[in-house]
């Protein structure tokens, strides 16, 4: 795959995720204990040999900026090849975001990256994935356009795009839908084609007032493309509103699920922090749940999923809950069907609880 | 090359035959420890957080694991533009190839190295010791000491003194005597492997050693006593934190335990941060029938069973109704349902089979080699001390 170039594009909805997402863009929300979830999208490439990546950045880039660094993490802090930033540049008339024009914005470095193919993706899919079959599949349909996707096996509310396909894999129509009917086959945001395809698909949309890649630039042209589907298997989950985030942190402390996404096939990467190993003190109770390096445990966790550096203190008890890195839950406080945000510190004797199906969502360094 | 004011070398060659089995495979300073780390992390973090970034690692038994583990150093964040870290085995020569005869000739024979960095200090290690240090205090006080040599120290009790280098001084700190583990030990203070010396010197008794030919070249045999008694101004820099030797079973366990008291004398969460090569695995999942107290588990590790009082390195496997109590588990280790372990170390990718239980008949600790299987039938006892 050392002919693909990809890319990732981190201008994406966030409006029904607000909660997590004031001060960072979809891709860096913390994810599975330890990750952000730009991460597996980012180690799919690298893992396929992809070895150049080009990043679209958002408006809020810090976060994804301080997150990647250099690239070294993921192995891709190469000497000329590796990692791109790709950041939106801004005119005084037009200042919302667009992935269309950052991409036309950058597309001298998209055609001189000196690449065969493109694999274009967004970051809000928690799947782990070898692309070397999806170019084998391109390149054997001989498709213009191969699309990913992922058939549902559960009616779900959430934005999502389906496609239809004949037996072969090739589409017949592709729509934008608000809930995802039980067995319908919805898009996973990746696609693959050849450069030379891609520019002209930036060049004619961007041209012609688009804005975003899906609607403006493959579903109006949907005709002139030979567009093909291509079926994953494998366990995916997506990350486009509050409860899609919970109730796929949720599906985690399944410990199949668990051992699917990260040991069967190759390993996540994320940024290292060097932390030490979780602490279990005499009195921690702990029952099925995710606990990361550098978390302290006197009191009682069940079904929760614990980030790094997570305090938890003598009689404190946590239930359904996700605890972001840094928390400190202290003496004997409750916190049921919540979500913390970082830093968050909630002192003793407190109760808190959300409804079963809607967690309570505590932002950013919140004291209570 | 930049001249640069303090090198330091660290001792990683040793055999370590008192891990026994444990170092069958790997060296010494590759040995696992504390959940996630190796001991060789100790004494590199500590460099990289005292500011020293020139470290020679002189290796020699079993290198393969301990060279590919170090790498460019860049864990550590000792892979400097100038400087960095510097993998140095024992190579040939015009004449012929020479093993590292003792700790002296290890250093003896990699002059040629410290003399492209021309430094003032040279700062000796060791890769089997547990704790965390600024060596740049260490360094002030030799400076501010005017000394040529300076002993880093701690307080022993008295009845284990006889097992170290035993050291006595004068008000001021000097260095008035010196014993290799006496019989009848004078004080309590133990040197602690941790030298600096003036290179000019230092390079000067190496030589001299080097030609005697009755010398085991070690430095608390040969080369301490020697600068004593040519009144060379010796110093001891008192250290009163955590330290270990973990060079035997005993305390390569206990150092592990020592981890778990509820105020631990050495907190490796602290500021001081030891950097350690991780794998790519996830939080830890612990299950619904799992009972885990009092322990560290570190990441990608499953736990369906109970864990008491013990050491979970990464992607280890515990199954439901087994029960892990007072031991280590290495990395990858599987132990399956209702086995039994306890006071044990387990070396890496072994696997415990359902129902096998491990522990000694008496109250020593059994030793599970890197890669063994245990099954009922093998009565969970194959201690390799």
């Amino acid at each position: 795959m050392n002919h693909v170039l990809g890319l990732i594009n981190l201008q994406e909805d966030n409006s029904l995720i607000r909660e997590i997402t004031r001060e960072r863009p979809i891709a860096t929300i913390p994810f599975a204990g330890r990750y952000r979830l730009i991460d597996f999208i980012l180690s799919n490439m690298v893992n396929s040999g992809i070895i150049n990546v080009g990043i679209l950045l958002p408006n809020k880039s810090n976060s994804v900026l301080n997150h990647i660094r250099s690239g070294k993490d993921w192995d891709l802090a190469r000497r000329h090849e590796g990692l791109f930033y790709l950041p939106p540049r801004y005119d005084k008339n037009n200042n919302s975001q667009s992935e269309l024009r950052t991409l036309y914005q950058n597309i001298d470095f998209i055609e001189h990256s000196g690449q065969d193919y493109v694999l274009l993706s967004s970051s809000h899919t928690v799947f782990n994935m070898d692309f070397n079959n999806v170019l084998r599949f391109h390149q054997n349909t001989g498709a213009a356009i191969t699309m990913i996707y992922y058939t549902n096996s559960n009616e779900t509310a959430a934005p999502c795009t389906v496609i239809q396909t004949k037996d072969n894999g090739l589409l017949t129509d592709i729509a934008s839908r608000h809930v995802a009917y039980k067995g319908s086959n919805i898009s996973m945001g990746v696609c693959l084609m050849s450069l030379k395809t891609f520019v002209d698909i930036i060049r004619y949309s961007y041209e012609r007032g688009g804005t975003d890649f899906l609607a403006d630039g493959i579903m109006r042209v949907q005709d002139k493309y030979n567009i093909y589907g291509y079926q994953y298997t494998g366990y995916v989950s997506t990350v486009n509103s509050i409860i899609d985030y919970y109730k796929a942190s949720m599906q985690l402390l399944d410990p199949k699920i668990w051992q699917k996404l990260f040991l069967e096939n190759s390993p996540i990467y994320t940024m290292v922090k060097d932390d030490v190993p979780a602490q279990y003190k005499t009195q921690a109770k702990v029952h099925n749940s995710l606990i990361s390096n550098g978390c302290s445990i006197e009191g009682s966790v069940d079904n929760s999923i614990l980030f790094r550096n997570v305090k938890i203190e003598r009689g404190a008890t946590i239930k359904n809950s996700i605890i972001m890195p840094g928390c400190e839950i202290k003496e004997n406080s409750l916190i049921e069907n919540v979500i913390c945000d970082k830093n968050v510190i909630i002192n003793s004797q407190k109760w808190l609880k959300g409804a079963k199906n809607y967690p309570f969502v505590i932002e950013k360094n919140t004291v209570i | 090359m930049k001249k640069i004011e303090c090198l330091a070398m660290i001792l990683a060659g040793g055999q370590g035959s008192r891990l026994g089995c444990l170092t069958k495979k790997i060296a010494k300073p590759a040995v696992p420890f504390g959940g996630k780390y190796r001991i060789i992390d100790f004494p590199l973090s500590n460099c990289a957080n005292s500011g020293i970034e020139t470290v020679g690692v002189l290796t020699q038994y079993k290198p393969l694991e301990l060279h590919t583990y170090l790498g460019t150093g860049e864990t550590w964040n000792l892979d400097r533009k100038n400087g960095g870290v510097y993998i140095l085995p024992p190579y040939a020569r015009e004449k012929g190839a020479d093993w590292y005869k003792g700790t002296a000739d290890a250093i003896y024979q990699n002059i040629n190295f410290i003399e492209t960095y021309d430094p003032d200090y040279v700062l000796i290690l060791s890769g089997d010791h547990i704790y965390t240090m600024d060596y740049s205090w260490m360094l002030e006080e030799h400076k501010m000491n005017k000394a040529e040599a300076t002993i880093s120290v701690i307080k022993v009790p008295i009845k284990e003194a006889s097992r170290f280098g035993i050291m006595t001084t004068d008000k001021d700190g000097r260095i008035v005597a010196f014993e290799e583990k006496p019989q009848h030990p004078q004080s309590n203070l133990a040197s602690m492997g941790i030298y600096i010396f003036n290179w000019k010197l230092l390079k000067h008794y190496l030589e001299e050693d080097s030609i005697d030919s009755v010398s085991s070249h070690d430095f608390g045999k040969n080369i301490i006593p020697k600068m004593l008694s040519s009144n060379v101004r010796l110093f001891s820099y008192s250290f009163d934190g955590y330290w270990k030797d973990v060079g035997t079973i005993e305390s390569l366990w206990q150092a592990n335990m020592d981890l778990l008291k509820d105020n631990p004398s050495f907190d490796l969460g602290g500021a001081w941060r030891i950097y350690s090569s991780n794998h790519a695995l996830p939080p830890h999942f612990i299950g619904k029938t799992a009972n885990v107290k009092n322990s560290l588990i570190s990441s990608g590790a499953i736990v369906e069973g109970s864990v008491k009082n013990s050491v979970i390195f990464s992607g280890v496997k515990i199954g439901a109704g087994a029960k892990v109590n007072n031991s280590v588990v290495m990395p990858f280790s599987v132990i399956g349902e209702n086995a039994v372990i306890e006071k044990a170390i387990i070396a890496q990718n072994c696997e415990i089979t359902k129902n096998a239980q491990v522990m000694s008949d008496d109250n020593s600790i059994a030793v599970i080699p890197e890669g063994e299987i245990i099954t009922p039938v093998d009565n969970g006892n194959k201690q390799v001390g």
